[in-house]
């Protein structure tokens, strides 16, 4: 079997957004990974958004990619291919999917005409025969037709995308020649169709890459941190975390416990953590907001623990499998009582790792629940980047060695930390409480007693350096313009400084990582001088704005860009943004 | 206590067994009115706490001497195995804990005293009847004399101290809150 | 208030049951049972040959749920109904360590319901303690999963009309390995209930007839009421069942013992290096 030779062409576009869509057991998800995996091959960089209807089988289903020649943080603004196997409910993608009379759209002809909705955008339409040709070569399916398709489309070089189909079907003789055959027939039927937009031919590069989600990224950050204890309980879009800790925490000597629900997962992380192991809890915002009681006890016993909470629409059950950044109010407030704890947040992919990691060591190092904000996207995204440097973040918590005469739980030491006994350890038992307490752990309603602690418990978190790792400072110090973002906008945020300074527009991007305590000073510093501040956030009521304000007074003229989930901010709205606050 | 399963007791294990149980006894009844003491002081009630007290130094002193009459016993490792000793579900001599009131006068702090002088005074009339020996009978005797003795005193202290009147249980305010 | 300190060295003097007692006085009211629960909980560790350092008492709100710090165990005093998942999180990452949960019954089946069902069913090696006094104590008096259906009270005027909980039941059905009914009357027996009950791998659970003084003086009568169990242990849970069908709700004894293992998790020494876990992403 002989696969087409591709010309080798090194100039020409170093990014493309492709989506396949299809329903019923099209296989598009399927597809659409090999895809990302060839591209990985192939020495280039790329993400995969899924997308699909509600149903648990047979749904409409669309992979979104992105493949370029250097690394990505988010989806383009637009698609330049829309390749479509059938297009059954398709139109309900149509708002994830923005086309152009430069985009090309292929479906088959035996398949009906394209929704509408795409059509009237005037994008170019072509067709294969996905089902036909399929049906030809015995044994092989659509979807492998459309992954030549696409591959050829995108400029992969051919043994890419077969080296990844054969590891794919390893082991099955007569379907792996089946599908090596469709693939090549995508590709010959990619011959026949106008497009330009194919990126140069295989690369080398000598930076050592991984194909990762967030959601891995995170879990990897935690064990990293140290965690050896989870409990958790299934939940849209964080069920992916779980699923690859179990095995993985197996495998270095902790534990992965199933909980009945999200109450039983967060007092599960809490004793185990009383018990001297770092732990962690992953969920959404309907389970953050069932855990909210235990987190304060874990506040006021001074108990670590980390609580992932990857973000999707809310409020309520809101929509599950896309993301949003609207989980802010109840990270920051949610406690009753005065509760000072952690919330960080990390920006990309690559920064779930080095961010969760971080938690670990803040929560530990703190005594401190810690609470990590990500979100649907860069939790199920998966994306090949650069491999992350590693950080050196690890739980250090202060640990009481042996048992003293007197011992004071809650001693009301300077930095606010006071050293914990570990059960185990003799002469040193201690109750811990949610009742508010003495230095020794005794409950008590004492006035002096309660503003002591609620003294310490707030020092301990306002006298820490945080270091470097608060925010990213990026782009020109001196600008006058600065956005100032968070989480998954960052990398829309990123791409739009880009453009901005290429089209001689001087900007300051900050994006914080810290969001709880707050870091007024620094913020202060890193907008000095700013005389309009454009806050971007995903959500509907500017949560991130409004928590922003609370501790600082932003210069110059604020805006805020905002907009909910689920479709996310693109880097084209952040520069007509700032476009036309210049121009006015 | 040494399960004694292969040879018959002898009368020296029968009589260690006995003063073992004579002392847990004591220390038991110590334990019992000092707990009781720090309850009635937790919940303002002074009085009926000194009692208590009191009642424990006395015990204290009933199981002192009754270590310093036979040195050779070991009751700590008794005590320690935490065995149950009695028949009964705790010892003849302590107190009830379920007696008490919060509002409880000296009064009936005595009555719970004497009601376990009075158990602790069958509780050696049993002894003797069952002792084999019949050293063990006496000793259990004079110890059965000396509980009757601690039985009057407690009976000459009931008759000194007031009645309780009939509102003794009386308190105006419903309980309070909690947790 | 000072903790009891053990300064000599573990292996040389043997634990009492005044060891476990702490110096903090119990708030309880003088008369409640709790004060006895406590005694049979201290004298049981004794009997185990235990070290304070090595026990965990866990507990949620309300009266009973204030012992931890009434022993010289460790203790964590967590919230309302979830004593439970925090004894699971503490025990199956510290097997090492003897965890006893414990709290009344408004803690433990109404708002713990769910924790209590999925805790026998996990049967993860720990021991829970319901001291029940068929009424929530600390809140004052209303009626709680145990109250009888016509107990009337302000928030339930003319009672619950609701049938009652029958914990053993439940502990029975959803498969706790051990399952017994003790009476805080019975400092001794209940000692040695416990005691057994911590003996027992796996999920062992123990309520305990503990009457409320102050808001149901009326359960002094229990002392007349409860007796021993007819018949003696099973470990027969299908014959446990056919038994606790006709409980009269004073049977003292141990009904269950079984023999289901308990929950491993499968922890224990790692055959990979974290670092080495970065193999799963690497191109």
């Amino acid at each position: 079997m002989t696969v087409p030779s591709e010309s080798a062409r090194t100039t020409g576009p170093s990014d493309i957004s492709i989506a396949l869509t299809g329903s019923g057991g099209a296989g598009v998800m399927t597809a659409g990974n090999l895809l990302l995996e060839a591209a990985a091959r192939a020495g280039w960089y790329g993400l995969m958004v899924r997308s699909s209807g509600p149903q648990i089988r047979g749904g409409e289903a669309a992979a979104l990619l992105r493949i370029a020649t250097h690394p990505v943080e988010c989806l383009s603004d637009r698609f330049d291919v829309l390749i479509g196997v059938d297009w059954q409910n398709v139109h309900r993608f149509a708002q994830e999917i923005p086309v152009d009379t430069a985009s090309l759209l292929v479906g088959d002809p035996d398949q009906g005409e394209p929704p509408e909705v795409f059509v009237k955008r005037g994008a170019q339409l072509a067709q294969v025969p996905f089902k036909k040709t399929a049906k030809a070569i015995p044994g092989s399916w659509p979807n492998m037709i459309m992954l030549g398709v696409a591959a050829s489309l995108a400029g992969l070089p051919a043994e890419a995308v077969e080296q990844v189909v054969r590891k794919a079907n390893k082991g099955s003789g007569d379907a792996l020649a089946a599908n090596l055959a469709a693939v090549t027939a995508g590709f010959t039927a990619a011959r026949n169709l106008s497009f330009a937009g194919s990126l140069g031919g295989a690369r080398r590069t000598e930076h050592p890459r991984w194909l990762i989600t967030g959601n891995q990224a995170a879990g990897y950050g935690a064990l990293r941190g140290g965690v050896r204890f989870v409990a958790a309980y299934p939940i849209t879009p964080a069920t992916e975390v779980l699923e690859w800790l179990a095995p993985m925490l197996t495998e270095i000597g902790g534990a992965l416990v199933q909980a009945e629900d999200e109450l039983a997962s967060i007092n599960m992380i809490i004793g185990a953590s009383f018990g001297g192991v770092p732990s962690l809890t992953a969920t959404a915002g309907p389970g953050l907001s069932l855990m909210t009681e235990a987190i304060g006890l874990a506040v006021s016993a001074e108990v670590p623990v980390v609580i992932l909470d990857v973000m999707r629409g809310g409020p309520s059950t809101g929509i599950p499998a896309k993301g949003e950044q609207s989980d802010l109010n109840i990270a920051l407030n949610g406690l009753h009582g005065d509760a000072p704890h952690v919330v960080v947040a990390p920006n990309s992919i690559a920064d779930c790792l080095s961010t969760t990691q971080w938690a670990v060591h803040l929560a530990e190092q703190l005594q401190v629940p810690a609470i990590v904000l990500s979100d649907q996207f860069l939790g199920q995204t998966r994306s090949v980047i650069d491999r992350p440097a590693d950080v050196q973040f690890m739980g250090a918590r202060s640990v009481l060695e042996a048992g003293v005469q007197g011992y004071n739980r809650y001693a009301l030491t300077e930095s606010g930390v006071s050293p914990m006994a570990i059960p185990g350890t003799p002469d040193a038992a201690y109750t811990a409480d949610g009742l508010e307490h003495n230095e020794r752990g005794v409950p008590s309603s004492q006035s002096t007693d309660h503003s002591a602690q609620l003294d310490k418990r707030q020092r301990k978190l306002l006298g820490f350096e945080f270091g470097s790792h608060w925010a990213e400072i990026e782009g020109d110090g001196d600008a006058d313009i600065a956005i100032l973002t968070f989480g998954s906008c960052t990398g829309p945020a990123r791409e739009a400084l880009s453009r901005l300074t290429a089209q001689g527009i001087r900007a300051r991007l900050i994006s914080l990582r810290l969001l709880a305590p707050a870091q007024p000073e620094r913020l202060a510093a890193a907008l000095a001088g700013a005389k309009r501040v454009l806050v971007v956030e995903q959500n509907h009521s500017g949560q991130f704005l409004r928590h922003l304000r609370a501790d600082s007074d932003l210069p110059g003229e604020v805006r805020s860009l905002r907009h909910p989930g689920p479709l996310p901010i693109r880097a084209a709205e952040i520069c007509r943004e700032i476009t036309e606050w210049k121009a006015a | 206590m040494k399960a004694q399963k292969t040879r018959k007791p002898s009368a020296r294990d029968e009589e260690t067994e006995f003063l073992t149980r004579a002392w847990a006894m004591e220390v038991e009844a110590v334990e019992r009115y000092s707990t009781l003491a720090d309850t009635m002081e937790e919940h303002n009630n002074p009085e009926v706490a000194e009692l208590f007290r009191k009642l424990a130094r006395i015990e204290q002193l009933h199981a002192d001497g009754l270590e310093e009459h036979n040195r050779s016993l070991r009751p700590q490792e008794a005590l320690a195995a935490g065995k149950a000793l009695w028949e009964t579900s705790t010892g003849p001599e302590t107190a009830d804990p379920a007696e008490l009131h919060y509002r409880m006068q000296p009064y009936h702090a005595l009555q719970i005293a004497l009601a376990g002088e009075q158990r602790a005074h069958q509780f050696f009339v049993k002894a003797a009847r069952a002792a084999k020996s019949a050293h063990l009978r006496k000793t259990a005797l004079e110890m059965a004399a000396e509980e009757a003795e601690h039985v009057q005193l407690i009976e000459d202290w009931i008759s000194r101290t007031p009645k309780p009147d009939a509102n003794w249980a009386y308190d105006p305010d419903p309980p309070g809150s909690g947790d | 208030m000072e903790g009891r300190m053990n300064t000599a060295s573990p292996a040389a003097v043997p634990c009492t049951p005044q060891t476990f007692k702490s110096d903090t006085k119990p708030i309880w009211c003088p008369g409640c049972g709790d004060y006895s629960v406590l005694s049979s909980l201290t004298k049981a560790l004794a009997m185990l040959d235990l070290r304070p350092e090595n026990v965990v008492v866990v507990s949620g709100i309300g009266c009973s749920s204030r012992i931890p710090a009434y022993t010289t165990c460790y203790g964590f005093h967590g919230v309302h109904g979830r004593a439970l998942p925090a004894a699971t999180g503490l025990k199956v990452a510290r097997p090492d360590l003897t965890v006893v949960a414990a709290g009344g019954d408004g803690d433990g089946y109404s708002i713990g319901g769910n924790h209590f069902l999925h805790a026998c069913r996990r049967n993860v090696d720990l021991t829970y303690i319901v001291m029940d006094n068929h009424v929530y104590g600390m809140t004052k008096g209303q009626p709680s999963p145990t109250t009888e259906p016509d107990w009337d009270s302000k928030l339930a005027p003319g009672g619950t009309r609701m049938r009652t909980f029958h914990p053993m039941v439940i502990a029975l059905a959803a498969g706790a390995n051990f399952v017994a009914r003790a009476f805080s009357g019975d400092p001794n027996g209940t000692a040695k209930i416990i005691a057994d009950a911590i003996r027992n791998p796996g999920f062992s659970f123990v309520e305990i007839l503990s009457p409320c003084v102050t808001l149901r003086p009326e359960q002094r009568e229990w002392k007349t009421q409860v007796h021993a169990a007819p018949v003696g242990t099973t470990d027969d849970p299908a014959r446990a069942a056919r038994r606790i069908m006709t409980d009269d709700g004073f049977n003292i004894g141990v009904l269950y013992a079984g023999t289901r293992p308990p929950y491993h998790a499968v922890v224990g020494v790692g055959t990979r290096r974290v670092d080495d876990l970065e193999t799963e992403f690497a191109l």
